[in-house]
């Protein structure tokens, strides 16, 4: 088990004529991803990777042939937001986009449309999801993590490979890892994760790498704290971020004296969650955590 | 970006919004001609782009030209929070009876656009929500319909503004989502609205902030930037594609990806140092990337040491080291490196850097560590 995706994913590439595109692809089908189509208009017809992926002009005329049911998009952040919605108007159910610098306007109305569609989003301006065996969609490098119990969740994306690096260090597995993206308006929030985590039977415990901005943390803290039986272990970067200017991502700000690092750890630790003071403690802690867990069904 | 208040008025008179007659000057002769141009009362307001302009003597009363001349001298000659006025607006003096606030903004939780009313204008909106958060009206606009007449309706009737004004607020406010929709805005305020002895609505003080990734779509907007207003560092920084904010601190910092590079900030404070900047060279950098990249760290003055921090995941480490290389025959320095390479093609960016005499950690913390005692030696010395 898993979550989002897994060996049935049946995966459609936006933009995979392009640079990016065509690169990540082929990334994610050497990891063993099911890309069934990709999507370019203009360029229906043509097959890319080795003749082993068909193009097509469509979202539409994509999921007809194929049936994918999960959309990548890599296309500049001036069409995102069209590609977004074609592919929700095409039936899939999942879409992930990765593309950086969608105007949040535009985020706002995909978001809206979406919503009432019932098709979940992942990110924009995300690495993507790993699930470490099966199933990669986006950039996360797939040989830094193994098969295993840890939910990892994230709004960062060097900073959760860091993570998922040390936890295999250490020789802790992944069941998925979610890049839920560093942009103020999203698709995924990091309750959505906890939720498809706490019922995940792979999924041991909880890694969750937050940052300044916005108040997604102090939810999912509440959420943690009334719904959550697994253990979770959490991180927020920015501590030393001065107010009212933007750390790199859209959403890295604080502003109006909210979105700030301590209130979110705070708010973490209220909630039974171990927040680790530097990224090296993050592995640390979730593999003592995982310990005691073990320890615990083997009573 | 931000934009001026003059600038963020004339937007919003082109969306039906009444505003007060008045024009920018850059010298206190041209607020002067202004001022004798609109005849009577004016008032003298700094452009610049932070806060509390009122509360340090920037915005004054004139009540003839001479006076105008005299108070735009002055103001011409401040500093308020460390930025110093470049420009005033003169503008006619109003007779306010009572004082409004009414913005739109991204509200991020909701995930939608919120409008927010207020009877207590020409106080901070924050300050309201703090003192008196019953004053503040706030409705959630649907993105794809856009707001309606009786959700503006509804906002006049909450904070209980007189019928006569309905039609006159439910029109400013349908222009202030039109203009926040139509330039792609994160902050549409008007602080404050205010109703005049005469019986009119005015926007006497407004304020816009513009979605940095929707001015691709407005390059009128994008030709708005003040570039007086930011660090010259930082303007460099954006024409490479980097993200860079400068801070107070002595430790430079190159990092990859925007989360590690807050987390790298973190950890040299934890390990007793502070931070020269906050700067993301983003996924796949290049060397040239690289190369402006170090070049902008090392140009300011207050850097003693230098911490590199890369996670090689679709940045090759390889690339980030050539980067490095280029920048220093560029520019050769004495300020002592510490590099931290990990991921995609570490063993051949540590080779090429390895003759650069740089100091080398396998841990973040170990990383911050080195760095700091070394940014304390160069202070020393």
């Amino acid at each position: 088990m898993s979550i989002l995706i897994d060996k049935k994913t049946r995966l459609m590439v936006h933009g995979i004529t392009g640079r990016e595109g065509l690169f990540h692809a082929a990334q994610m089908l050497e990891y063993g991803t099911k890309i069934v189509a990709g999507m370019t208009p203009g360029k229906g017809g043509e097959w890319v990777l080795e003749g082993k992926v068909p193009v097509f002009d469509t979202a539409k005329l994509a999921v007809e042939a194929t049936g994918a049911n999960c959309s990548v998009i890599f296309v500049p952040a001036k069409a995102a937001a069209d590609s977004m919605l074609e592919a929700a108007d095409a039936g899939v159910a999942l879409i992930v986009c990765i593309t950086e610098g969608v105007p949040m306007q535009d985020m706002m109305q995909v978001r809206a449309y979406l919503d009432q569609k019932g098709t979940r989003l992942v990110g924009p301006n995300c690495p993507g999801l790993l699930t470490p065996g099966e199933c990669k969609v986006g950039i996360i490098p797939g040989h830094i993590a193994m098969p295993g119990g840890v939910g990892v969740v994230s709004r960062s994306g060097t900073l959760t490979y860091e993570v998922l690096y040390a936890l295999k260090a250490r020789g802790l597995g992944v069941s998925t890892c979610v890049g839920i993206g560093g942009d103020p308006i999203n698709g995924t929030s990091f309750i959505d994760v906890m939720e498809m985590f706490e019922d995940d039977a792979r999924t041991e415990s909880v890694v969750m790498i937050g940052e300044i901005g916005g108040t997604d943390e102090e939810r999912a803290a509440e959420f943690i704290s009334d719904k959550m039986s697994k253990s979770v272990v959490g991180f927020i970067a920015g501590r030393t971020a001065p107010p009212g200017k933007r750390m790199g991502h859209a959403g890295a700000i604080v502003e109006g004296g909210s979105g700030l690092a301590v209130d979110k750890i705070k708010a973490l630790e209220a909630a039974g969650v171990k927040v680790a003071a530097h990224p090296d403690a993050i592995a640390e802690l979730a593999a003592d955590r995982s310990r005691k867990a073990r320890r615990r069904t083997k009573r | 970006m931000k934009l001026h208040e003059y600038q963020s008025k004339q937007l919003f008179a082109q969306y039906g919004i009444p505003i007060p007659r008045g024009r920018v000057a850059m010298t206190a002769s041209e607020a002067r001609l202004i001022a004798e141009e609109l005849r009577g009362r004016v008032v003298i307001k700094a452009q610049v782009l932070v806060g509390g302009r009122g509360k340090a003597g920037g915005i004054r009363l004139a009540n003839s030209p001479e006076e105008a001349l005299e108070t735009a001298t002055q103001i011409l000659a401040m500093q308020i929070k460390g930025l110093p006025v470049r420009k005033v607006l003169v503008d006619e003096a109003a007779n306010i009876q009572s004082e409004i606030y009414l913005g739109v903004t991204n509200d991020r939780a909701a995930r939608r656009p919120v409008m927010i009313a207020s009877a207590e204008g020409g106080v901070e909106i924050e300050e309201v929500a703090r003192t008196a958060p019953g004053k503040i009206a706030r409705i959630h606009v649907d993105p794809l319909l856009g707001l309606r007449e009786y959700q503006a309706r509804d906002l006049a009737a909450s904070i209980e503004l007189s019928r006569d004004h309905w039609r006159a607020f439910i029109d400013i406010a349908r222009g202030l989502y039109d203009a926040y929709r139509e330039c792609d805005a994160t902050l549409a305020e008007i602080n404050p609205l205010v109703v005049t002895k005469a019986q009119t609505l005015l926007a006497l003080d407004g304020k816009m902030v513009v979605d940095d990734n929707a001015l691709f779509r407005r390059p009128k907007l994008a030709e708005m930037r003040d570039l007086d207003e930011e660090a010259p560092a930082e303007g460099e920084a954006r024409k490479y594609g980097l993200s860079y904010v400068k801070l107070d601190g002595s430790i430079g910092c190159m990092v990859n990806g925007a989360g590690l590079a807050m987390a790298t900030m973190d950890v040299i404070n934890l390990a007793g140092g502070a931070p020269a900047n906050f700067l993301d060279i983003g996924g796949g950098a290049g060397a040239d990337k690289v190369a402006a990249a170090l070049e902008i760290i090392l140009a300011d003055q207050s850097v003693k040491a230098m911490l590199l921090n890369v996670f090689g995941g679709i940045t090759r480490c390889d690339e980030v080291a050539r980067g490095i290389l280029i920048a220093l025959q560029d520019m050769p320095t004495t300020i002592p490196m510490v590099t931290r390479l990990v991921g995609t093609n570490e063993d051949e960016g540590r080779q090429l850097l390895a003759e650069k005499h740089m100091i080398t950690a396998t841990s973040l913390m170990e990383a911050a560590e080195k760095a700091v005692a070394l940014a304390r030696q160069g202070a020393g010395a």
